[in-house]
């Protein structure tokens, strides 16, 4: 833009760079957008169009067989409802313990801010690791209940970080005298001041902790067995990965090929359920993931 | 809220001017109260473990639990390091982390100085919105999706490769050595254009009159990139590349796992997932795998303190 503004004119070498730039990246955006658009279409198509392989592009003999099927089983379901209430209870309990840590430590006239802050971040570097944790969610009793699923996640030190350097830079110091000098106690400022104009990255830190729970594999994976508690990720992991499709996701055809023909096409439709949550709500956050990569990348 | 307020003045003073600690302490005690809970959680959740840590010394039996189990000191960690696995286990582990770090330094800088160059806002702020998206797809699903579109049979790999050769490909999940490009590359997919956005910023908040002032000269774009664009990142690749390093020794397990077959296993056998298996899996041993995983941590932390260190040296920057 500048350039033209200053009718600098291009030269040939910078029209051959653009021209082979704009083909290079066109590329990469098919490449990224290209196994996408397949799961999407060979979602839609019909159980014989998967099993021969047809679907390259767009769906081949639309059908919605892969949908009902997805839809027939209760597992799928069980799981949307778990991962919909561990998403939206577990960000709830992030998003308190994270603010309640990261103003304190926004706050470097607190003694003993930097021996705190360490106490954190030494945890990002060194954990206990898998054993201990497990043991110590059995000790605790939280194995199998929808607890060990809320609670040993609750802060992301990363995310912690994030709201910390938000508040140290976005909130001046002024205020803060200001309102002591009114009178406010540092609860009450806490509350009436800092959570109020933090709306920026609290709405950062919500996108990042509701993904990962949507996302969540791990800990369910450790710790639960219960299939009533089991989020959407254990029932994807069982289906797509190691390939236990229920046989009452299939219709009753008699037929062997039928069968595997809807059992391959759920797999599709089944990506494309568990995803499109998130991918709704992505051009509405996307800003914001951007903003909070920038925030982070800042150390405060 | 104002009566306790009765020396407005004091306090102004008091904010600014030293004063006992004490003093401060108690000034800050509301803030103690706001950290309470947080520190609460990561005593029990994050050191609490960490105290755990020591049945890598013992011979942890369900009965006597953590605390009364019988002490073997080194036992478990010579076994490890006499493992006929060790060798391989930690050569697979290298092997998937060092190529992932270096593909997944060099491919986002790459993009981002690709995608800075482009004169065409239009196809810069496409590209970019395509690229996110495979970041926020959960793990279990990308490879899902690997498992459905690589599959050799009904897959597009299967058909592309059938119209290519004419015949059915070779199932990669069955070659030991493609898990790890699988690895690193579903990778490159999935996080390539966010790791980019780092890059991009610094590349957007450059120095403009450096390009005008070379564009005067007459330098043509790719020697701006040269000149101008490759320094002003230069500093955050190396800060990037510091911190990365230091994450060699964690290869994650859930993708591993997940991407893990009989098949492969002579590759694909890395630490995190041997951890689970001997913990878990047939003749279940949990010192003996606490060892192998407490092993990893301290290398892990040897690694990210001296990166640390060398990134305070070289770049002014560091974690702590």
């Amino acid at each position: 833009m500048a350039a033209k503004n200053k009718k600098v004119k291009h030269s040939g070498a910078d029209q051959r760079l653009e021209i082979s730039l704009t083909i290079a990246m066109v590329i990469v955006g098919v490449i990224i957008l290209y196994p996408l658009i397949i799961v999407l279409s060979t979602s839609f198509s019909s159980p014989n169009a998967v099993m021969s392989g047809k679907v390259w592009l767009y769906p081949v003999d639309l059908s919605l067989e892969g949908y009902k099927a997805v839809f027939r089983t209760n597992d799928v379901l069980i799981g949307y409802r778990n991962s919909l209430f561990y998403m939206v209870a577990g960000t709830i309990v992030n998003l308190v313990m994270t603010m309640l840590a990261a103003y304190p430590l926004s706050r470097s006239d607190m003694p003993g801010q930097g021996p705190i802050m360490m106490i954190f971040t030494f945890t990002m570097i060194f954990s206990g690791g898998m054993i201990p944790g497990y043991l110590l969610i059995k000790d605790l009793k939280m194995l199998n209940t929808v607890w060990c699923m809320l609670i040993p996640g609750a802060i992301s030190i990363h995310n912690m970080i994030i709201a910390r350097t938000f508040i140290k830079s976005n909130i001046p110091k002024e205020m803060l005298e200001a309102s002591q000098i009114d009178g406010c106690s540092d609860i009450q400022y806490f509350l009436k001041m800092v959570l109020p104009l933090s709306g920026a990255v609290i709405a950062v830190i919500t996108l990042y902790y509701a993904i990962a729970h949507w996302n969540a594999y791990f800990n369910a994976f450790m710790y639960l067995s219960d299939k009533e508690l089991y989020p959407l990720q254990i029932f994807l992991k069982n289906i797509l990965v190691s390939n236990q499709v229920e046989t009452e996701m299939l219709v009753e055809d008699s037929q062997v090929t039928a069968q595997q023909g809807i059992s391959e096409l759920l797999k599709y439709s089944l990506i494309v359920v568990a995803v499109i949550p998130v991918m709704i709500i992505y051009p509405f956050v996307q800003k914001h993931f951007v903003k909070g990569v920038m925030i982070g990348a800042v150390k405060g | 809220m104002k009566s306790k307020n009765n020396n407005p003045k004091k306090n102004a003073v008091a904010v600014s001017g030293g004063q006992g600690l004490w003093k401060r302490v108690y000034r800050a005690r509301q803030l103690y109260l706001l950290l309470a809970l947080p520190l609460i959680y990561l005593i029990i959740f994050k050191y609490v473990p960490m105290l755990g840590l020591q049945i890598a010394f013992k011979d942890y039996t369900f009965k006597g639990g953590i605390w009364g189990s019988e002490w073997v000191g080194l036992k478990h960690f010579k076994k490890f390091f006499s493992d006929t696995n060790f060798k391989r286990i930690l050569v697979n582990t290298l092997r998937v982390s060092i190529y992932h770090l270096v593909v997944n330094f060099f491919i986002p800088i790459t993009l981002a100085l690709c995608l800075n160059c482009l004169r065409n806002q239009k196809l810069k702020k496409a590209v970019q919105t395509i690229t996110y998206v495979p970041h926020f797809i959960s793990v279990v699903v990308l490879i899902g999706m690997m498992n459905q579109m690589l599959n050799p049979i009904i897959g597009i790999y299967g058909t592309i490769s059938q119209t290519i050769t004419g015949s059915r490909p070779m199932d990669l999940f069955g070659i030991p050595v493609a898990f790890v490009h699988l690895y690193v590359w579903s990778g490159v997919w999935q996080n390539a254009g966010f790791s980019s956005i780092v890059y991009i910023a610094a590349l957007s908040a450059s120095d403009q009159d450096l390009h005008e002032a070379a564009q005067i000269d007459g330098a043509t774009r790719l020697q701006r990139v040269r000149y101008v664009d490759i320094p002003t990142i230069l500093p955050t690749a190396i800060i990037m590349l510091i911190l990365n390093a230091g994450k060699v020794m964690t290869v994650g397990f859930e993708k591993v796992f997940l991407l893990q077959n009989n098949l492969n296993l002579s590759y694909s056998e890395v630490i995190s997932t041997y951890v689970y298996k001997k913990a878990f899996g047939t003749g279940s041993n949990f010192s003996y795998s606490t060892a192998i995983d407490m092993f990893n941590s301290i290398i892990n932390l040897i690694l990210i303190c001296s990166v640390n260190q060398i990134s305070k040296k070289v770049s002014d920057s560091s974690l702590w």
